[in-house]
């Protein structure tokens, strides 16, 4: 008998968001056995969060559209250091994803002839986000929710892995404990999907959620695969900034794409200055940037950020389009939309750099493997697009899953073995803070790491800073390696902070490294010191992490050439 | 700044007991927020189940004060001042820790609804007015707080023979779908017991999306139920029918 509650699967997928949820179907699909493990419930992971809508060039509303030039936007938006076959494959079948979600019972908004109704978002050419009020994202879960329950997985909820297991080279499976009962649980398998998500729980002013840890990065750093594009952390420029309570909850993206308006304390529409062409749709680095800029020049609202008005549209528009956003203020900041301003600044909301897959099937670089979603680098390149992140989960998610279940066809996984060490190291690493008899509380290391990060790596960048920061991860590095928790295993938070910590300590160092590294100005990354775009030297190169023995090294790969065909796509216009 | 005492209850499915604590008040506050304040200042181990504090998610409810809510959406200021808060967890539910109950059985229920099912030749279109009425429904979170509330699983723990006000919507939504093509209403009639429900609207007063669960859902579900086993015409049709005279 195993010591340890032991699943075997064909197919493990972490994480159950909109990537994991869409690659457990594929995989399924393709007749694997797969096992679906989430940290929380199923269908409350963070893309249930996402509101204004998901990118795909359906030309519904705008008949000149079409995936060349969703091709060229992503690449554009991203500063060109995208992967581009990734945004390629992106923009040729969002809009098959999309259809495929309708086919499974999602409902968009739709359009007067019945088709689905697509609006305007920062750096979009044409009208492209097929969407649902704002709650998009709501949709798409419960849809995949909807569609995985009924594909004949497994569903291991409230599960959250520490460890992947390999044999050799090869990864082997999974160890991780039950949040319910802290209960350890082994889970035996030929491939694994990482579809964790994001780290913006590592800021201390973020639109994610508690979940957004980088598990999913730290796991794959730990079991030796690269990441590539760590610098490249997207503020959000509308997250609320007031009452204390909510700073930091985003404010969708929707309610500038319908027509919402961005002024500074002197009732200047600031955005003239910083991107006359496009104003308040340009993209998501820009109007962050321009925001703070204004705050700290003294031209801030009164809680220290901007003011966004959507009020010229009308109560009933606003309440049929913007419901969840009307709400939200009503309810959290006692102030109606639908009358007057909101008060919003820049929020963490999104990580582009992640672990180095292959376009084609979101393999990394350890064999069985796999990321998609947010945990996977490249395809969004130095900033994302907003509605370019649900497409992605559905393309790359598909992708991922057909690749993690042809690969587990292909090998024979009875020759998988297990290395009962490594499970008792996990166990051991795992059980610490239980036995340290003095010890820092994971709370208090928790909050002194998001100020850290929020001081020293967010929106605008320095040598010094950087520099500062580094030393001062160290410093909390070392406090975390003696943690000290009450209570039992029994669902015990403190106790799942600890390891959660590990993981943003990992990516956080991830961060700096590579933010000190780029000296230069691209997408979200914002060098004060260097704050020109550098092609010559910086544009054609990945940032680079991996672990080396027990320390992290930071290098630089060139990024992959485009062929002539889509080089002719991005120079042309639109 | 004020503050405010927490009565959180604190124990497991053996039995537990209140536990007062002093959480200083920040503007605009939340229950979810003093919760956390406990975590980090007094017990770290003080079991919630919360992810999006932003009242999209529908992970955080509990009993504030006595009533189901969800507590990243209550705020603190909209309490009786100068009284202790009390938090308990969900009662329909076993408690697993503190706040936190096992609410598996929800999934389960949710398993059992076939799901939608177009038909093979249509081209998707869909009219905004066609579906009005269904996106209603389909802004449920899963909360659950309208099963929690509702007595014939809170008081009558009735979970094997009625479904509850979570799954009345999400069937209603199947079944209106303008593509759909089962028919749940045996189902709906049997095995989800739309019977039971005797229109009390506590599912629809507790709902934080504010669907009109009772109006719009299941008191026209329980029409149809009735149009189809109750209506004289249609009860001879199916007579006739499983005769094989028709």
């Amino acid at each position: 008998m195993e010591k340890y509650e032991t699943h075997v699967h064909d197919v493990i997928v972490i994480g159950a968001g909109g990537a994991g949820l869409r690659a457990a179907i594929e995989a399924s699909a393709q007749g694997a056995s797969v096992g679906l493990v989430c940290k929380s419930l199923l269908g409350k992971a963070h893309t249930v969060m996402a509101e204004g809508g998901i990118a795909a060039a359906l030309a519904n509303v705008d008949v000149k559209d079409n995936w060349q030039v969703h091709f060229r936007d992503t690449m554009k938006g991203g500063k060109m250091l995208n992967n581009w076959r990734m945004a390629q494959i992106h923009a040729q079948e969002a809009p098959d994803r999309v259809k495929e979600l309708e086919m499974w019972g999602a409902l968009f908004d739709r359009t007067n002839d019945g088709r689905i109704m697509q609006r305007a978002f920062g750096g979009h050419s044409w009208k492209r986000l097929c969407h649902v009020g704002d709650r998009t994202g709501l949709e798409m879960i419960r849809t995949l929710q909807e569609k995985g329950i009924h594909s004949g997985m497994d569903v291991y909820m409230e599960c959250t892995i520490t460890h992947l297991l390999k044999d050799g080279e090869r990864i082997a499976g999974a160890f991780g404990y039950w949040r319910e009962s802290g209960r350890f649980v082994v889970f035996k398998s030929k491939s694994v999907v990482l579809a964790t998500g994001g780290i913006g729980k590592a800021y201390k002013i973020t639109s994610n959620s508690w979940e957004y840890t980088g598990d999913g990065h730290a796991l794959a750093y730990e079991a030796g695969a690269e990441l590539i594009d760590m610098e490249f952390v997207q503020f959000h420029p509308t997250g609320m900034v007031w009452p204390p309570s909510v700073k930091g909850i985003l404010v969708t993206e929707a309610v500038r794409g319908e027509g919402g308006i961005l002024t500074n304390s002197k009732g200047e529409r600031f955005m003239e200055r910083y991107d006359p062409q496009k104003m308040e749709l340009s993209t998501r680095d820009v109007v962050a940037r321009s925001i703070y800029t204004e705050v700290k020049e003294g031209r801030g609202s009164p809680h220290g950020g901007a003011f966004l008005d959507i009020s010229h549209k009308g109560p009933e528009y606003i309440k049929r389009k913007l419901p969840s956003m009307y709400h939200q203020f009503m309810e959290f900041a006692d102030i109606d939309i639908t009358k007057g301003p909101m008060e919003v600044g820049p929020t963490t909301h999104y990580m582009m750099g992640g672990v180095r897959v292959q376009a084609e099937n979101g393999a990394s670089t350890v064999p069985g493997l796999f990321a998609a979603g947010e945990v996977a680098g490249g395809m969004h390149g130095a900033n994302r697009l907003g509605g370019n992140s649900l497409s992605d989960l559905l393309v790359f998610g598909r992708r991922a899953g057909l690749g993690a279940a042809q690969y587990a066809n292909e090998i024979n996984g009875d020759s998988l073995k297990i290395n009962e060490d490594e499970l008792e190291q996990a166990a051991r690493e795992m059980l610490r803070p239980f036995e340290n008899a003095h010890g820092e509380n994971p709370y208090t290391v928790h909050s002194t790491l998001q100020d850290v990060m929020q001081n020293y790596f967010g929106v605008f960048r320095i040598d010094e800073g950087l520099k500062h920061g580094i030393n001062e991860l160290e410093k909390l590095k070392e406090r975390a390696s003696h943690l000290k928790i009450e209570g039992t295993r029994l669902y015990n938070p403190g106790w799942h902070l600890c390891r959660d910590l590990k993981s943003m300590l990992i990516i956080s160092e991830a961060i700096a490294k590579s933010a000190l590294q780029r000296q230069e100005s691209r997408g979200a990354h914002s060098r004060v010191d260097y704050p020109n775009t550098d092609d010559y030297k910086w544009g054609k190169v990945n940032s680079v992490i991996t672990k080396d023995g027990e320390s992290m090294r930071i290098g630089v790969s060139p990024l992959p050439e485009m062929p002539e065909e889509l080089k002719r796509i991005i120079a042309e216009d639109k | 700044m004020a503050d405010v005492i927490l009565r959180v209850f604190r124990g497991d499915a053996q039995g537990g007991e209140e536990k007062d604590y002093k959480v200083p008040v920040d503007e605009g506050m939340v229950v979810l927020d003093a919760l956390h304040y406990i975590q980090a200042n007094y017990d770290g181990d003080l079991a919630v189940r919360w992810n999006c504090k932003a009242a999209k998610c529908g992970s955080c409810s509990a009993e504030v004060n006595g009533k189901p809510r969800l507590t990243c959406k209550t705020r603190i200021d909209s309490l009786p001042q100068g009284e202790p808060i009390t938090v308990y967890p969900m009662k329909a539910f076993p408690v697993v820790k503190d706040l936190v109950t096992d609410v598996k059985w929800n999934y389960q229920t949710h398993k059992k609804i076939p799901p939608f099912t177009p038909p093979k030749d249509t081209d998707w279109r869909m009219y905004q007015e066609d579906i009005d009425r269904i996106q209603e429904f389909r802004k449920c979170i899963e909360c659950f707080l309208c099963q929690n509330v509702c007595h014939i699983l809170r008081n009558h723990h009735k979970n094997d023979a009625f479904f509850g006000p979570r799954f009345m919507i999400k069937i209603a939504e199947l079944e209106m779908h303008p593509l759909d093509t089962l028919d749940r209403s045996a189902m709906l009639r049997k095995e989800a017991g739309v019977g039971y429900c005797n229109i009390t609207k506590c599912c629809t007063e507790v709902c934080p999306e504010h669907i009109h669960i009772t109006d719009n859902a299941i008191i026209p579900l329980k029409e149809r139920v009735a149009d189809k086993y109750f209506d004289p015409i249609n009860w001879l049709l199916r007579k006739l029918r499983s005769n094989g005279n028709l």
